[in-house]
């Protein structure tokens, strides 16, 4: 699903935050990216996202040179992926069911539609009955899990988490982990950012740990 | 399809509340976008208004031939029979000099003038009424008729015509300079707006790129808010006009009164009245594409 063909990027001025990495990611795998904060962790989720277009090399997501595609192109792109952001971008002006619905008011659902599956992902990370709140009035590992539900209320099949497990405690994040583990085993590809690999060891996920950029 | 018109009903929507969501705001950009079209929507009421005058006024246009003193009635025949076979001419009229006389003599003040006279002083004449009315047309006619043998003078009443034309063009150039001074206004009211809506909605239009937004899904609702922020103003604008066309009915029709002519001010017609709201929402929607193209580079 997800090929890395000897794939750089460098910011201004000459820093590499990723230098030659090469591997690959099956379907329905569930993969940890590991390393030390700086490693390249959140770098490599937006080389595959097109968030970023690396500098050198080809990142490949289900055959699709993603760093070469038109910018035209990309928002297509991301309507199949799944994202849970570190800082999960939600938005505050809006309660937690509209800011569920806007992926899919995005990719062109019928407002009915759109509801009962907005309901369906609240009611799947245990939110349903807070769909009115605002996001502020939600405690952390909620706020967490209503961008999960956003991530994955498209049905995507590769799911990218950025540290969802940061700054929570340990019962909210095997709350959360449990979550990804429950969309791994429907067969979602998912790739997390993570330095707290102990919730998902028993799924015997692939690791692939990153030290400076490069594969340890 | 549905789904393309389902998006664009979710973005008029979004424009509607958030122009709904902030409504000093909107109240403000409203009465600017309104007062600065009213203007020029005024001004074309009036100009149109008086064209209407104008044509009431000049819809007889007169041209006076006299004829020298040497013409006798048969001399004068045989112009009148030239003059009737003209296809230019609306209408012929002679007028003998008797009957001038007498006409003049029934006049206020000058009966006394008359009488003192040794003869009578008036040349045989003709009142024509040309059939087309524009002032160049009526000055070409003008110059053939004075080569008629016998004609000592033709006189034109076109020169307040070609006055009054000539004031009307310059009120409709200057209307047109106005109008296009204060629309750039409008779709510079509209850009601001439209700017410190996209910072505003900065968050938003972030996360929707990142979950597959297209440029077209993020500009949508902002196009819809110039819009219909020209709507409004055009609106406004035509109310003001309106209320404003109903405030000087009365007076406007007492000063006609005075010089016995027949007018009534009317509003703005009905396709000049969607004309401006055409144009008000065009140039609401031109502020928001100059703006975007701006503004959502930045982000």
């Amino acid at each position: 699903m997800i090929r890395f063909d000897h794939v750089a990027k460098r910011y201004p001025p000459g820093i590499d935050a990723l230098a030659g990495l090469s591997f690959d990611i099956g379907d329905g795998e569930l993969a940890l990216i590991k390393g030390h904060s700086g490693a390249g962790k959140s770098t490599l989720l937006k080389l595959i996202a097109a968030i970023e277009r690396p500098t050198g090399g080809a990142v490949l997501v289900n055959g699709q040179n993603v760093g070469a595609l038109p910018r035209s192109a990309i928002p297509y792109l991301r309507r199949n992926l799944g994202l849970v952001f570190q800082d999960q971008k939600l938005l505050y002006d809006r309660s937690a069911l509209d800011n569920v619905l806007l992926p899919l008011s995005i990719a062109g659902f019928a407002p009915k539609e759109s509801v009962k599956r907005a309901r369906a992902a609240l009611d799947k990370v245990g939110l349903l009955a807070r769909e009115k709140a605002m996001p502020i009035a939600l405690s952390g590992g909620e706020q967490q899990r209503l961008a999960i539900a956003r991530a994955v209320v498209n049905r995507p099949n590769l799911l990218l988490a950025d540290e969802p497990m940061a700054h929570l405690d340990p019962d909210t994040a095997r709350d959360v982990a449990n979550i990804f583990l429950d969309f791994h085993r429907v067969g979602v590809t998912v790739v997390i950012a993570t330095y707290d690999e102990s919730q998902f060891l028993a799924a015997q996920p692939r690791r692939i740990v990153l030290d400076h950029g490069r594969l340890q | 399809m549905i789904i393309w018109l389902a998006q664009h009903r979710a973005a008029f929507t979004l424009a509607l509340g958030r122009l709904a969501g902030a409504p000093l705001n909107t109240l403000l950009s409203l009465l600017a976008i309104g007062i600065a079209l009213a203007l020029p929507a005024g001004g074309q009421m009036l100009m149109g208004n008086a064209q209407q005058l104008v044509r009431k006024s000049t819809a007889t246009p007169r041209i006076s031939v006299y004829l020298n003193a040497e013409a006798d009635r048969s001399a004068a025949s045989a112009i009148e029979t030239k003059l009737k076979a003209r296809s230019d001419l609306k209408s012929v009229q002679f007028l003998p000099r008797e009957q001038t006389l007498a006409r003049m003599k029934t006049a206020e003040g000058l009966a006394d003038v008359i009488d003192s006279l040794p003869g009578n002083p008036f040349p045989d004449a003709f009142a024509l009424e040309p059939k087309d009315e524009q002032p160049a047309t009526l000055e070409a006619l003008a110059a053939e008729l004075r080569k008629l043998p016998k004609v000592e003078h033709v006189q034109l009443d076109s020169a307040w015509v070609r006055r009054l034309d000539a004031l009307l063009r310059l009120g409709r150039t200057g209307l047109g300079l106005l109008a296009l001074m204060l629309g750039v206004g409008l779709v510079a009211i509209t850009f601001n707006t439209i700017r410190l809506q996209v910072l505003t909605q900065r968050a938003e239009i972030e996360v929707s790129r990142l979950l597959g937004a297209t440029d077209a899904f993020v500009r949508r609702p902002f196009y819809y808010h110039g819009a219909l922020q020209g709507l409004g103003g055009g609106l406004l604008a035509w109310l003001i006009v309106a209320g404003a066309t109903l405030a000087l009915r009365g007076p406007i029709g007492e000063l006609v009164q005075l010089y016995s002519l027949e007018f009534a001010l009317t509003p703005l017609a009905p396709a000049e009245s969607a004309l401006l709201l055409t144009i008000a929402a065009g140039l609401g929607w031109l502020g928001a594409l100059l703006s975007l193209r701006q503004h959502l580079r930045e982000l």
